[in-house]
């Protein structure tokens, strides 16, 4: 009975104010415009349709889809290497490299849109999903390298030095016997910048004004203003706004536990 | 081993770039436009001021001291119980019990969710007509109550929650990942010696979570000073400015009034406020530990 009381009472409370909001959503987004049923029956995909084709949500997701992967794609490559050489070399500046990664997790992004807003414009990289890639890049990749020089330590140097004893180079000691062991570090941090990068409103809100280069948070913040009374629609711009993530957050979730735990806290 | 000097140099080579070119350049042009006037719509005004961006800033504009405020009470209120909530949920979602990778699954998702779609979420829910509260009330629970995000005294509760909601996640995911690191044999040694359950939390859990602890709570911090989506599109920093914060007051002296000059002004303002409790902090966290 304390068990109980000590375990699943709390934890059911907690899932209740954890699901809720997600079923509201849903609810909202099948069922016809009008309807109060809490249980959506008959579904309709109307509103679905209307966002997809009618406000453009098929684009914005496009959009989305093109800059997440390519930040997943150049944060692993770029914090592979650069957590390999914090972690596997000394070098000279180590550790003012470190402490300036570590200094910029107090840059505020939000506080840095002026000048970001400057130089996009005069590199012409307004409206362009390669700058918004470029600046999610640069602003996710200082996390991501700590957290995978974290994984690399956690390896037995051991292993490498066997492969090169045995006359590997150093480069191909490392795919051949690194890679395949940080592979559960590649999810982590490749679905981190992903969640990063799909999320990110501020940057596409201020570099990208014209409606094609929308990404679904922009586009959905624009929904939330302007078609305020269209419930179903805004419900279902959640939904497709949601799914990827959430879906890439269920995946993942126990290598996140594991790569925060190795890369953030013991640091 | 045999390679050369400059294969570590060669490896951050890009990271450094990026870094200069997107954080350290930028810090530097704040710091220069904030000693501008610098107004996109007007710009054959534009030149350097000195420090009048500050001057002004400091004695004639109410709503900076407000936003600062209100960014404090915001960090403080939500930060606080975070982590608190964050620690139980660690806790439960720690013990052994059917479903345990569910559940974890369940109540971490929210974290995932960004702060426009967690708006639009909330938005739904909290809706005058068609809202949970509605919803609560057709069932007799609670009267049929007014907007909770157009009501003074209900905007500030009402948004502190949905950030919970998608904040709580973050503690427990980083406090799980540190209790699963702490030996059994510990809990059975105290248990050996007579130690109760409370009493195990006290002496063995939360010294080991101590250091997680302090991170943690530095970090979240941090980003709750800078967070703008969520209360950008939640509140939009009304009614009447309640809740702005100062984040949001730059965003909006340059996207809505282009006034770069002066938001920059502002933004140094905002650096030398987390430079502070920064510092601050770190020492505190380094006095922590000697103890």
């Amino acid at each position: 009975m304390s068990r109980v009381l000590r375990l699943h009472v709390p934890l059911a409370l907690y899932l209740l104010f954890t699901l809720v909001p997600f079923y509201w959503m849903l609810v909202f987004a099948l069922r016809p415009t009008g309807s109060t049923a809490l249980v959506p029956w008959p579904i309709t995909f109307e509103h679905f349709d209307t966002v997809w084709n009618g406000i453009g949500f098929g684009t914005f997701f496009y959009n989305s889809m093109v800059i997440a992967l390519g930040v997943l794609v150049f944060v692993s490559i770029l914090s592979l290497m650069g957590g390999y050489a914090l972690a596997r070399f000394k070098f000279r500046g180590q550790r003012l490299f470190l402490v300036a990664l570590l200094c910029t997790q107090f840059i505020p992004g939000a506080m840095m849109l002026i000048p970001l807003f400057v130089i996009f414009r005069e590199a012409g990289l307004l409206n362009s999903l390669t700058g918004l890639i470029v600046a999610d890049v640069a602003f996710q990749l200082p996390l991501a390298l700590i957290l995978m020089s974290g994984f690399v330590r956690n390896i037995p140097v051991e292993l490498e030095e066997a492969a090169m004893v045995d006359g590997c180079t150093r480069l191909r000691a490392f795919f051949a016997v690194m890679l395949p062991q940080l592979k559960p570090a590649l999810v982590a941090v490749g679905s981190f910048a992903f969640i990063g990068a799909w999320n990110n409103f501020l940057f596409a809100l201020m570099f990208a004004s014209r409606q094609d280069k929308f990404t679904l948070p922009v586009g959905l913040s624009y929904a939330l203003g302007e078609f305020n009374t269209d419930f179903g629609a805004l419900a279902a711009g959640g939904v497709v706004a949601a799914v990827p993530v959430v879906l890439v957050f269920a995946v993942v979730q126990r290598f996140l536990v594991q790569g925060l735990s190795a890369g953030a806290v013991k640091g | 081993m045999r390679t050369k000097r400059w294969a570590p140099y060669a490896l951050i080579a890009p990271t450094l770039v990026l870094m200069a070119v997107f954080l350290v350049y930028p810090i530097g042009s704040v710091v220069y436009y904030s000693l501008q006037r610098y107004n996109v719509t007007q710009p054959w005004k534009n030149g350097f001021v000195g420090l009048e961006n500050f001057r002004s800033m400091f004695t004639e504009d109410p709503l900076f001291w407000q936003s600062l405020a209100f960014s404090a009470k915001w960090v403080v209120v939500e930060v606080g119980l975070q982590l608190l909530l964050g620690l139980v949920l660690a806790l439960i979602v720690n013990e052994t019990f059917l479903g345990r990778g569910m559940a974890r699954a369940m109540v971490f998702s929210p974290w995932a969710v960004s702060g426009v779609l967690t708006t639009g979420i909330w938005i739904l829910l909290y809706n005058p007509s068609t809202g949970i509260f509605q919803e609560l009330a057709r069932w007799g629970i609670g009267d049929p109550g007014t907007s909770v995000l157009g009501d003074p005294a209900t905007v500030f509760p009402a948004t502190v929650v949905t950030e919970l909601w998608r904040g709580v996640p973050f503690f427990a995911i980083l406090l799980l990942a540190d209790l699963q690191s702490i030996p059994n044999d510990l809990y059975e040694a105290a248990a050996v010696d007579g130690a109760g359950r409370w009493r195990r939390f006290i002496s063995v859990t939360l010294p080991h979570l101590k250091d997680a602890i302090i991170l943690s709570t530095l970090l979240r911090a941090v980003w709750e000073f800078n967070n703008v989506d969520l209360i950008y599109t939640l509140t939009g920093g009304g009614p009447a400015n309640q809740t702005t914060t100062l984040p949001l007051y730059v965003a909006r002296k340059a996207v809505d009034s282009h006034d770069f000059g002066y938001g920059s002004a502002l933004t140094v303002a905002g650096f030398v406020v987390l430079l502070f409790f920064s510092i601050l902090y770190l020492r505190l966290s380094k006095f922590g530990s000697r103890a």
